[in-house]
């Protein structure tokens, strides 16, 4: 068996600054991993080097393709990086305004990235973007309004459904429930674990919110000032752990 | 002849337009960028359509310059003074009878033929401008092929008017690659850039992109399987000449709701009424 | 099919002047297939700490914890995630699921997770919600709305779902009353009979002489007596 993804040393500076260093891991397929730590640890540069919307210093982030299994993505030709993008590799946004179309129809922010690997045949498209809604529980007779007239939470459901249509293997996630109320990302969390549990998906997850790896993550990377302090299961990361910040992280929680 | 150079642009100029045209013409539908010049005409009234003119004019050309068709607006009457003038070439009114044909927003009715070059006035060359703004992003889109963007449009036509309700500037693919804007001409016209003999030449003064199609390139209107592209016209003959399959205007005659349908290319109207064909109000207007 | 052997556990505070503190030594305990051991010993003794080593929940200092050939103490996390799917069920004392997700579903999880189709799993859940006396009124809303007994009932319905070969009960018959941990007890002499390895902790004497073969008194395992 393969690793779906194998990430190898990698490193980004900001001139003296350090984004992440030396980061190291492999993502089995069905793995959700979830990576933790506060605002500047290097946790969203890390996930933007992997996604490759940033380009790294030093390091490999291998991709098990379909075709060719393992191919460094950093050095693929950008041809084939973007249709990683647009197939097997999904990304969503902290902010759903960044990852939509606002002047473009829900349906059609679902259906773009099926017209863009081809499908050219307006009711099969239109068919899976009301099945995608519905999946994501916004109501089909939304299907023509923007975005601009959905709940925060309705769009940032949305924004997984235009992420997935196509059956992506891979979804990185930079905070997918921040800015959102507690109940609304409670109904998210629960959206993304049975979207993961069906699809089969692996998934990264960036936030610095505790109870969210926990009830989504596998496993958890604790990452300060750029370096990964410490990683293992999840519930084990939480409930033993080894090193000094990861004590101070969750012992600063505050407890309901 | 006045103290110009031929044609108003020095002769630097235009064998940098040349250049730009030529590599336009090796790269079907790819946008060229060219060092526009300021033309003593505001932008929007054709600068980019008649630096490419000027670059490509001799002096043994014959001019004809159409605006929506027409020979007699101001348009097109300004730029073919202006050619008169600055290069003293012959002008026409007839699509046979000229070499060169200056074009806002029509083709001509009258097939083309291989000793002549139509070139088209463009406001926005980027057909992907108004789904992605960044210049950055539509460049590397059209580098990797990337038109998902383009049939989004088409959906939300779809979407919204139940048909894809783009009537003008309607986009085409170019030989299986590049995503193009025709200019804005009506759809209708889409289907007589494909497999042209004459040369076709684009030219955008404000934007500084020049593109072209070299004679019989392919190009295909944008659709989907279930909605086919149709090149619509207004259902009526010419109720000048009768015309069946022209592209018509339709003019407003009195304040009682009357109109009637005319062909917007004045000239093919003018010569099938030469050659005998009557339209329903035909006879009124010859006898006014 | 649960082995334990030599394992020891202490807890470093990093914060608090990096202190050590040692809390079992030399714990060894072998569980057969078909058995039951009960974990005893005070409060503070260690039987819950042994239990999370176990699970992988708690990672010990040194020693081997091999469940069906897997070393808990050195596997990597997918080895201990796929060891949990498949072999390892827990069944402990809080209920801890996503909100909103209805009973009927989270009690299922389990079997759609190691891939029974969803017909047969959500039978088996409405069974063994039906015995463990969970009205079924209840089964489409959120355990988490619900009271401390009917979420425990939850938590062994789904802990019982799946038919794990190893099996780790924290505290199952607490809090409940004489017919659901007369109906809890059946689970568990029903796990034993199909060879499900089982290792709990009973406050409940009565309860543990039902159905524990033998008993292990963690307090063996604590530093200071094996100093």
């Amino acid at each position: 068996m393969t690793p779906l993804l194998k990430v190898e040393s990698l490193t980004k500076r900001y001139g003296a600054r350090i984004g992440c260093s030396d980061v190291s891991f492999d993502l089995w397929p069905g793995e959700v991993m979830g990576i933790v730590g506060e605002s500047g640890s290097g946790k969203s540069t890390l996930l933007n080097c992997m996604a490759g919307h940033l380009a790294p210093d030093a390091g490999r982030v291998m991709f098990d393709t379909r075709t060719e299994g393992l191919q460094d993505t950093i050095t693929m030709s950008e041809p084939e990086r973007r249709m990683l993008g647009r197939t097997d590799w999904a990304f969503v946004h902290q902010h759903a305004r960044d990852g939509l179309r606002m002047n473009v129809s829900a349906g059609g922010n679902v259906g773009e990235r099926l017209m863009a690997v081809g499908a050219r045949h307006y009711g099969e498209i239109r068919d899976s973007a009301e099945d995608w809604l519905g999946r994501v529980e916004i109501d089909a007779s939304r299907i023509d309004d923007r975005p601009t007239a959905f709940s925060g939470g309705m769009q940032q459901r949305l924004q997984i459904a235009r992420n997935l249509v196509t059956g992506p293997r891979l979804v990185f996630m930079d905070e997918p429930t921040g800015g959102l109320d507690v109940s609304v990302q409670a109904r998210l969390l629960d959206l993304l674990r049975g979207l993961v549990r069906e699809m089969g998906l692996s998934a990264i997850i960036v936030t610095h919110d505790l109870a969210v790896v926990r009830l989504l993550a596998d496993r958890l990377m604790v990452m300060k000032d750029g370096h990964v302090v410490e990683k293992g299961l999840t519930d084990q990361v939480l409930d033993d752990p080894q090193h000094a910040y990861t004590q101070l992280l969750v012992s600063s929680v505050l407890q309901v | 002849m006045s103290d110009y150079n031929f044609a108003y642009l020095d002769e630097q100029t235009k064998r940098m337009i040349r250049r730009a045209i030529l590599k336009g013409l090796a790269i079907p539908g790819y946008q060229v960028p060219f060092a526009s010049r300021e033309m003593p005409m505001p932008y929007g009234w054709g600068t980019g359509g008649v630096q490419v003119s000027a670059a490509t004019l001799t002096p043994e050309d014959r001019l004809k310059v159409i605006d929506q068709g027409a020979d007699d607006t101001t348009n097109a009457v300004s730029i073919r003074k202006f050619f008169e003038r600055t290069a003293g070439v012959e002008t026409t009114e007839e699509t046979a009878q000229a070499s060169v044909i200056q074009t806002r927003h029509r083709i001509p009715e009258e097939p083309l033929t291989e000793d002549q070059v139509l070139v088209y006035q463009v406001p926005i060359p980027e057909p992907l401008r108004f789904l992605e703004p960044s210049e950055i992003e539509t460049r590397k889109m059209h580098a990797l092929e990337d038109y998902g963007l383009m049939h989004v449009k088409l959906y939300e036509d779809i979407a919204r008017h139940g048909q894809i309700a783009t009537a003008y500037a309607y986009p085409v693919k170019v030989e299986g690659r590049y995503v193009m804007d025709p200019s804005p001409i009506p759809k209708f016209d889409n289907p007589k850039m494909s497999g042209m003999a004459a040369i076709q030449l684009f030219g955008a003064g404000r934007e500084q992109r020049i593109y072209a199609l070299p004679p019989y390139t392919q190009v295909v209107s944008l659709d989907f399987r279930d909605y086919p592209f149709e090149a619509s016209k207004a259902d009526a003959p010419c109720d000048l000449c009768g015309a069946e399959d022209s592209y018509l205007d339709e003019v407003i005659v009195d304040d009682a709701g009357g109109r009637m349908f005319v062909c917007s290319d004045t000239d093919y109207c003018r010569a099938r009424r030469a050659a005998g064909h009557v339209g329903a109000q035909g006879k009124t207007e010859d006898a006014a | 099919m649960i082995e334990i052997r030599d394992v020891s556990k202490t807890f470093t505070l990093h914060n608090q002047g990096s202190a050590v503190i040692r809390v079992m030594e030399g714990a060894s305990l072998s569980v057969a297939a078909g058995e039951c051991v009960a974990l005893t010993g005070a409060s503070g003794a260690g039987k819950s700490t042994l239990m999370r080593m176990i699970y992988g929940n708690y990672l010990a200092a040194s020693g081997e914890i091999l469940i069906g050939g897997v070393d808990v103490v050195r596997a990597q996390p997918r080895e201990i995630i796929r060891l949990r799917r498949e072999a390892l069920g827990y069944v402990s004392q809080f209920l801890r699921v996503v909100p909103r997700v209805p009973t009927l579903d989270v009690v299922a999880e389990p079997l759609l997770a190691v891939g029974v189709d969803r017909a047969a799993a959500t039978e088996r859940a409405r069974d063994l919600l039906t015995r463990l006396r969970i009205p079924e009124r209840l089964w489409s809303l959120s355990p988490t709305t619900f009271s401390g007994g009917e979420q425990q009932r939850v938590n062994i319905a789904r802990g019982f779902a799946h038919a794990y070969p190893a099996l780790l009960l924290d505290e199952p018959t607490a809090s409940l009353d004489a017919a659901n941990r007369d109906t809890v007890l059946d689970l568990i002499h029903e796990a034993k009979a199909r060879g499900a390895a089982i290792v709990g902790i009973f406050h409940d004497a009565e309860a543990r002489a039902a159905v524990c073969d033998r008993v292990v008194d963690v307090t063996g395992f604590s530093p200071q007596a094996a100093a």
